[in-house]
């Protein structure tokens, strides 16, 4: 018979920027908090691979206010936004970011002042970082040293979450594969929280890691939690194509364009952007990423592209001397591999970058379904149909925070289940954990991982049509019928059949949830673009819920939510500054 | 496929088994061009060739994770660092002073963080 493994008031679901900060804000709330992860704790996820821009306002450099950063947000999201969420995000934004400085992450420093950077979509310098590109992994060692400094969390990597348990429409606990051994786990908690981050490991091209599965919308969707807004996948234009590089993030070349402008070209030599109806890139780097990623797809469609099927990056007019001054140690890594940039340019292409949509979720980052909560990337909403740079950590950490409260409040209210009901609830889990390996199996799971990575780039990527994602439709149901209802895989310990396996379950599922929601939204829209509907509709300014029940979908529309006017509204002080 | 007909051909050897169980060794042939790095290799070899194959990593290229250090001709590498070269026999080893767990996957997780572990403190 099987037994409860563990036992705790919160459980984190996820060991990234977002997880971390809910662990910390729990557990400061009193709370008992085990937080697992798939892989080890603080090292996977997408925060470790930020490497520049936290947008928060500071005032440091110019004044400014979290009005006007909420302002330009909901610019960026074009009509979408849950403004309560985005004001989170803004207002909140300020504290946890002056806290992380607390602790210690070293924020970049001019003298006293902290540094803020200039980025495209803000209106005046706003992103703080920590040099060189090391944004990422200063935040995500700030969090873990705080995480192991508290002795009421528990920290356990090598988890990987299969399915929550829900009794009476509330999440009472989850069911883990420990990939260790290959056991399967029972856990109960009060209050879950899911902080999976995004979904781009669904496309061939992404900055993602190989966590980035969306499985924890899945999760969320089998739990009976509704999503929002699936379809808005951001593409990060200028990700790095060619020449190979080896050992860097591709989307490296995002700081050098905040420190240095650059010049992105076509396969001819011509600069493009402005083409498209945007500032020309001598006027600085302004350009936001849907319209930057529009421009370059559009000219490799016309044959302008370059030789990889991409544009040209350049930085060929800045000095040497400026680049070792902006990026020393990472010019001598390029050099290691035969790239100078005073020499010649880059490729750079558009790459699945972040995702906008998410769990739907109050304010309190509570979902749906009673003792579960989201936060980070996981939740969808705050950044509408287009994020703005930097927001995305400004938005783990608060949002993290704001979960991690709330949750450790549930938990003080919510009633356990007795553990043998709870075995009783974890049986078709189990279940499907149980499943025999398949001597000798026709299947390569990580081939049909490959298969849908294409499909999902081909048709569900920034440019969209209803032929295409009809086929997308078709082939997810290929290659689900082809993973058959069995899972492959279930030999002993770090078994990576069994992992894909499971990965690629909730990789259908989610797939199918962005290629849904792709096909009912008729216009185009910040990250999504329809080519059979082009141009925004003032009438689908509207998000999408998506929920999903016995196996059928559920859509529908709803009024985004908005703020009064008078609650948001900007201070005299910032309004009259012009930069 | 022989090294004769393709030079530019990446072989992988590679050292495979569960826990303290007995250790072989897998022969694995790539085309010229497949893989720069080891861990594009490794990647490789399980979509085309054996999806068996257990090694592990999280953030692919950037050298953030730090998750998928291995031995690359008897000295650690990050796989996604470590360039392959064409035409060359590599071996490839699972750390040699870690506990391996399955293939090319140690026991790299501090203690703390690790379930079932309490009071396992051998590597601290």
């Amino acid at each position: 018979m099987k037994t409860v493994n563990i036992e705790t008031d919160v459980l984190v679901i996820g060991a990234g920027g977002a997880g971390m900060s809910a662990a910390i804000a729990a557990s400061g709330s009193g709370a008992k908090v085990v937080m697992v992860d798939r892989s080890l704790i603080g090292r996977g996820g997408a925060t470790i691979m930020a490497q520049m821009t936290v947008a928060v306002a500071l005032g440091e450099q110019v004044p400014d206010a979290w009005q006007r950063h909420y302002a330009d947000t909901l610019k960026a999201g074009r009509g979408l936004c849950s403004e309560p969420l985005a004001r989170l995000l803004c207002e909140s934004g300020v504290d946890a970011i002056r806290q992380m400085d607390r602790w210690g992450v070293g924020w970049a420093r001019d003298g006293e002042r902290l540094v803020q950077a200039q980025a495209p979509g803000h209106d005046r310098p706003r992103c703080v970082y920590v040099d060189y590109l090391n944004t990422g992994p200063a935040v995500a060692k700030t969090l873990r040293t705080q995480v192991a400094q508290d002795d009421r969390i528990q920290r356990l990597g090598d988890i990987l979450v299969v399915d929550l348990l829900v009794e009476q429409g509330q999440v009472v606990g989850a069911v883990a594969l420990h990939l260790t051994t290959g056991d399967a786990l029972l856990i109960q908690a009060s209050a879950t929280i899911v902080a999976t981050g995004g979904l781009t490991r669904l496309y061939k091209r992404n900055s993602a890691s190989l966590n980035m599965g969306g499985d924890g919308y899945a999760l969320a969707l089998r739990a009976g939690a509704r999503l929002i807004d699936m379809e808005f996948v951001q593409f990060f234009p200028i990700g790095h194509l060619a020449p190979r590089l080896v050992g860097f993030d591709p989307i490296m070349w995002d700081p050098f364009r905040y420190k240095l402008g650059g010049r992105l070209l076509n396969g001819l030599g011509e600069e493009f952007v402005e083409k498209y109806g945007h500032a020309a890139e001598r006027e600085g780097y302004t350009v936001t990423r849907d319209a930057a990623t529009y421009a370059i797809l559009k000219e490799v469609e016309a044959g302008r592209g370059s030789p990889a099927g991409g544009a040209y990056l350049s930085f060929q007019h800045v000095p040497e001397a400026t680049l070792r001054k902006a990026f020393g140690p990472i010019i001598d890594k390029l050099a290691a591999q035969g790239i100078d940039l005073t020499k010649a340019p880059i490729e750079v292409a558009p790459i699945a970058h972040y995702h906008m949509g998410g769990i739907r979720v109050g304010v309190d980052m509570s979902t749906d379904i009673e003792g579960l909560y989201a936060a980070g990337e996981a939740v969808g909403g705050a950044n509408g149909a287009n994020r703005l740079s930097g927001n995305a950590i400004t938005e783990a950490i608060t949002f993290g925070f704001q979960a991690g409260r709330s949750a450790a409040a549930h938990a003080r209210s919510g009633q356990r289940v007795a553990a043998d009901r709870l075995v009783e609830l974890a049986g078709p889990a189990l279940a499907l954990l149980e499943t025999a390996p398949v001597p000798a199996p026709s299947i390569n799971v990580a081939a049909l991982i490959a298969g849908l990575q294409a499909v999902m780039q081909t048709h569900v990527g920034p440019f969209r049509t209803e032929a295409g994602l009809g086929r997308a439709l078709e082939e997810i149901a290929s290659i689900k019928r082809k993973l058959g209802e069995a899972l492959p895989g279930g030999d002993g310990p770090q078994d990576p059949v069994r992992l894909d396996a499971l990965d690629l379950r909730n990789m259908l599922l989610v797939a199918e949830a962005v290629t849904r929601s792709a096909l009912a939204r008729r216009e185009s829209r910040g990250a999504h673009q329809r080519d059979d509907f082009p141009g925004m509709d003032e009438a689908w300014t509207l998000n999408q819920l998506l929920g999903w029940r016995d196996g059928h979908w559920m859509l529908e529309t709803r009024a985004v939510e908005r703020l009064p006017v008078e609650d948001v509204a900007t201070d005299d002080e910032s309004q009259g500054v012009r930069t | 496929m022989s090294k004769q007909d393709n030079p530019g051909m990446i072989c992988l050897n590679v050292q495979r088994g569960v826990g303290g169980s007995e250790t072989r060794v897998q022969r694995y042939e790539l085309p010229e061009g497949a893989a720069a790095s080891l861990l594009d290799g490794l990647r490789w070899v399980r979509e085309h060739l054996d999806d068996t194959l257990a090694f592990r990593y999280s953030c692919i290229n950037a050298n953030a994770c730090k998750e998928c250090m291995m031995l690359l001709d008897g000295k650690v590498v990050y796989a996604c660092l470590a360039r392959l070269q064409p035409g060359v026999e590599h071996t490839v080893a699972p750390l040699a002073n870690k506990a391996r767990i399955r293939d090319l996957v140690s026991e790299i997780a501090p203690v703390k963080e690790r379930f079932g572990a309490a009071g396992d403190d051998d590597e601290q």
